[in-house]
């Protein structure tokens, strides 16, 4: 297992040299530049920020000024755990041009913390909606505890969150009052807890989308499981259903979904952009989109990498939870 | 059984959730505010910066007019009008073109005095060419600013000292100004955030003189002169500023902080609004314009705006678009009106000239009006009766729904005009700039909001070589009295000829005025001294909140 994760570990290196090469020329080649604007910058000012910034240099020299810059020059796990690179790794982002006087590596510090609360909490949320749901409909396959549900779960995938989230902030926030339309924290508040009702429609609505394709997940995954062997004789033996389906169904039924984590967890944790712009969320998926808008090179770089290393992550996390929970997989490169 | 449990919990957890939450106090963001005089306002975008030296934009400029204040602040009500801020007085010499400014007993919030001294700093941080300040080009109208600048930036320019430059601390609190030439609107120009101070010393301990670091204006690390300082600052969250209890006037000052949030989203900024999470909000969304005014006209304002509309014509190409007859035909057969109220439906006016009305002393012409008869007989005489023969065009405009509507509308009147056929196209925000200043377009859409009020600001950008220009036109005349303006030395004779340029470009047409902006927003009852101002420039210090049953 320790050869297994080495070796993904170093897989890691070439697959992110192609990513970052393939980001830069892309951003580069995109019309117009960090500065352009509607009231143009005097030819010797836009000389300068060029310089101040470091591009007026050829590309090539940029690209290796930039990828030097980036390499991992130390392993500080006290300072990863807050997700400070550059303490961290040693790794330096370089300076944003949108967000003037603060570095890449400023911005993701502080943005990512609120994706991932926000993303862990809507992944437990669907997590705790769709596996059960999904098992229920699995259990009572094309009856009306399946059909009712696995329609419901269609309409979820079917609905994007850009009409659910106003939607919600309708009926929650501006009709029952229950809780804010949108911000991420009580400002001014003097208690964590009065940040709670803040944070209750964006991971709803975040985590409804995701249930309800882990409902479907698991209901498909179930009702292979299901008709195998080994549940057969498991109920011969005169175990109770649950214990049939919680202890050895279960365990298997949920592979698709497991697998289906991998990804969305990379993506729900390094934020999503919709949910943070309906719900005015500070999180790392507006710097995401809107670094590439603003044609702010450095985020772009940034951001894509930091989201290439986690997605890579949390695939080998999924890999490693699969082989444990699986007798049937090994280890192998 | 399961089932039923697994739809029902959630419900109740969301019941006992909402009896939880409503054992809490039930009033809005905006009532807790009001009590203790906070005023919350939606600022579009996260700041790009704090520093006035800087910054470019109109959210930032909301913060760093609250933070800071120049020789000349802005009045309450009139835009003209000359508010004292950090100078308690000043005066000009016969010619004009001397200004010596009294500079107040004043403090900065970390307790040193405003001096002399710090605003020579100041403007010569702005002067220095590694620091590439956007607005550097306002202090040209300094006797020997430019050739200081370009001597700095550029090694082959003669050497220009500092002390050859128009700016001298005479003492510790006098300063002199020396202009290239008589100036009347210079005041009007100082209330600009570019002509503001910065503290030297704070400046010295965060990277110097040139530098753009931004350590200084961090939480902890900002001083300011003006009515708040700065107390927190979250990226893409919230930016508070509060009283300022070292500033000169701080007993004329009612708020106790201003919270600033970038929201982008106008349907968003309006939830918030509607949700008491915000006093004011930044824009409303083209559609519920017509909702607010029917049904809460007492929130929504609709303020006039300096700011004009207007579509760029590519006059470089060959064809019918470099005919001045064809472009008439093209402004003649758009029916401003109609397009006001039946699809813009904000307040906005119809554009018959360049320069938007409210400018003191200055009033456009009404060039152009809605005559389809003339239209038709000028594109006839250009050689396309009926439109027949006439090359299919494109108009461009960024990515946007209103931009997209307008475009629409006025394809359909050129079609049903003219007889043309125009197609309209869409690009991404930085691709359509790119576009539009390599001239690779043959109609564009475009906008431009004054800088200052003073049709100077839309008139500059049109002479030949401008970078602003964008339509590849160029005028002799024009150019001429573009730069002889300026010198003139009274309004009345400048604004003769700035009415002669705007005459000359409203011959030729290389723009085709559309409407003049309105500024659209929602504001809380409880907001107090909020008047339209035409570049929503505000003095925060008159605002004041009023407390419900007050």
């Amino acid at each position: 297992m320790f050869k297994f994760i080495l070796i993904r570990l170093l897989q890691l290196i070439p697959v992110l040299v192609v990513i970052v090469t393939l980001t830069f020329a892309m951003v580069r080649s995109a019309p117009g530049g960090p500065f352009s604007s509607e009231r143009k910058i005097p030819a010797h000012i836009l000389e300068q920020l060029n310089e101040h910034y470091g591009l007026n240099d050829p590309l090539y020299i940029q690209y290796f000024n930039y990828m030097k810059k980036i390499c991992p020059k130390k392993l500080n796990f006290g300072a990863l755990m807050k997700f400070d690179l550059k303490e961290g790794l040693g790794t330096d982002l370089g300076p944003s041009t949108r967000y003037e006087g603060r570095t890449v590596n400023e911005l993701i510090t502080e943005s990512f913390p609120v994706s991932f609360v926000l993303g862990f909490f809507a992944i437990s949320l669907a997590l705790l909606i769709g596996i059960p749901v999904g098992t229920v409909a699995a259990l009572n396959k094309n009856s009306a505890m399946d059909y009712g549900p696995m329609s419901l779960a269609m309409f979820g995938i079917c609905l994007p969150s850009f009409v659910l989230g106003p939607i919600f902030a309708l009926i929650f926030g501006l009709w029952l009052n229950w809780f804010p339309v949108s911000g991420w924290r009580a400002i001014g508040g003097l208690h964590w807890a009065d940040d709670i009702p803040y944070r209750v429609l964006p991971v709803v609505t975040l985590s409804l989308y995701y249930a309800a394709g882990i409902a479907r997940l698991t209901r498909g995954g179930m009702l292979e499981v299901l008709n195998q062997d080994y549940i057969r004789t498991a109920r011969a033996k005169g175990l109770s259903t649950t214990v049939v389906t919680v202890k050895h169904a279960l365990r298997a039924g949920l592979m698709p979904v497991i697998s289906y984590l991998g990804p969305v967890m990379a993506g729900v944790l390094s934020g999503s952009f919709i949910i943070e712009m309906i719900f005015q969320i500070p999180g790392l998926g507006r710097h995401f989109i809107n670094a590439a808008l603003n044609r702010d090179y450095t985020l772009v770089l940034g951001t894509v990498l930091f989201y290439a290393v986690l997605i890579i992550m949390l695939n080998l996390l999924v890999d490693i939870i699969m082989v444990l929970l699986n007798p049937k997989l090994k280890f192998s490169s | 059984m399961t089932c039923q449990r697994v739809f029902i919990a959630p419900i109740i957890i969301l019941i006992c959730f909402n009896l939880f939450v409503g054992c809490g106090s039930k009033q809005t963001g905006v009532e807790r505010a009001n009590e203790a005089g906070i005023l919350l306002r939606g600022n579009q975008s996260e700041p790009k910066t704090l520093d006035p030296h800087v910054a470019t934009g109109v959210p930032e400029n909301h913060i760093i007019t609250t933070l800071m204040e120049g020789l000349i602040a802005y009045h309450p009500t009139d835009d003209t009008a000359i508010e004292p801020g950090m100078a308690e007085s000043f005066e000009t010499n016969e010619a004009g073109d001397v200004y010596t400014f009294h500079i107040r007993d004043a403090k900065w919030s970390n307790g040193d005095s405003v001096t002399a001294h710090d605003f020579d700093y100041s403007y010569r941080r702005i002067l220095t060419p590694e620091l590439a300040c956007e607005y550097v080009t306002m202090l040209f109208v300094v006797k020997n600013a430019k050739k200081y600048f370009e001597s700095r930036s550029d090694d082959t320019a003669p050497v220009v000292t500092w002390e050859k430059v128009g700016i001298k601390a005479l003492d510790e609190k006098t300063l002199q100004i020396t202009l290239n030439a008589p100036m009347a609107y210079f005041p009007m120009m100082l209330k600009h955030y570019s002509w503001f101070p910065v503290n030297p010393r704070v400046i010295e301990a965060h990277g110097g003189i040139s530098s753009r670091n931004g350590e200084w204006m961090k939480v902890g690390n900002h001083v300011s002169n003006g009515p708040f300082r700065l107390k927190e600052w979250s990226t893409n969250q919230v930016l508070e500023v509060e009283k300022n209890p070292l500033y000169w006037d701080a007993d004329t000052v009612k708020l106790n902080g201003i919270r600033f949030l970038p929201v982008e989203s106008a349907d968003t900024e309006e939830r918030l609004f509607r949700n008491g999470q915000l006093h004011l909000t930044y824009m409303v969304p083209l559609h519920k314009i017509d909702l607010y005014k029917n049904k809460h006209p007492e929130k929504i304002r609709l303020d006039p705006y300096l700011g004009s509309y207007f579509y760029r014509v590519n006059v470089t190409q060959e064809g019918p678009l470099s005919d001045k007859r064809v472009r008439r035909a093209l402004a003649l057969s758009i029916d401003r009106e109609s397009l006001m109220k039946n699809v813009l439906k904000g307040g906005q006016t119809p554009a018959h000239f360049y320069v938007p009305p409210g400018i003191n002393g200055y009033t456009s012409i009404e060039f152009l009006s809605f005559d389809p008869t003339e239209a038709r007989r000028l594109l006839a005489e250009a050689g396309f009766p009926d439109g027949k023969g006439f090359p299919v065009y494109e108009i461009l405009y960024n990515t946007r729904d209103d931009h997209k509507t307008i475009a629409e509308s006025i394809q359909q009147m050129w079609k049903q005009t003219l007889g043309i056929n125009i197609q309209i196209i869409n690009q991404e925000w930085k691709v359509y700039l790119d576009a539009q200043s390599s001239l690779e377009y043959d109609i564009s859409r475009a906008g431009w909001i004054a800088d200052y009020v003073d049709p100077y600001t839309f008139l500059e950008m049109f002479t030949t070589g401008n970078g602003n220009n964008d339509t590849g036109w160029s005028n002799k005349r024009y150019d001429e009295l573009i730069r002889l303006a300026p010198l003139a030395g009274d309004d009345k004779k400048r604004f003769a000829m700035l009415n002669e340029a705007e005459a000359i470009l409203m011959d030729d047409l290389p723009i085709l005025p559309i409407y003049i902006y309105t500024m659209p927003f929602l504001i809380d009852s409880s907001v107090k001294n909020w008047n339209p101002k035409l570049l929503d420039n505000r003095n925060m210090k008159y605002i004041w909140l009023e407390q419900s049953g007050e």
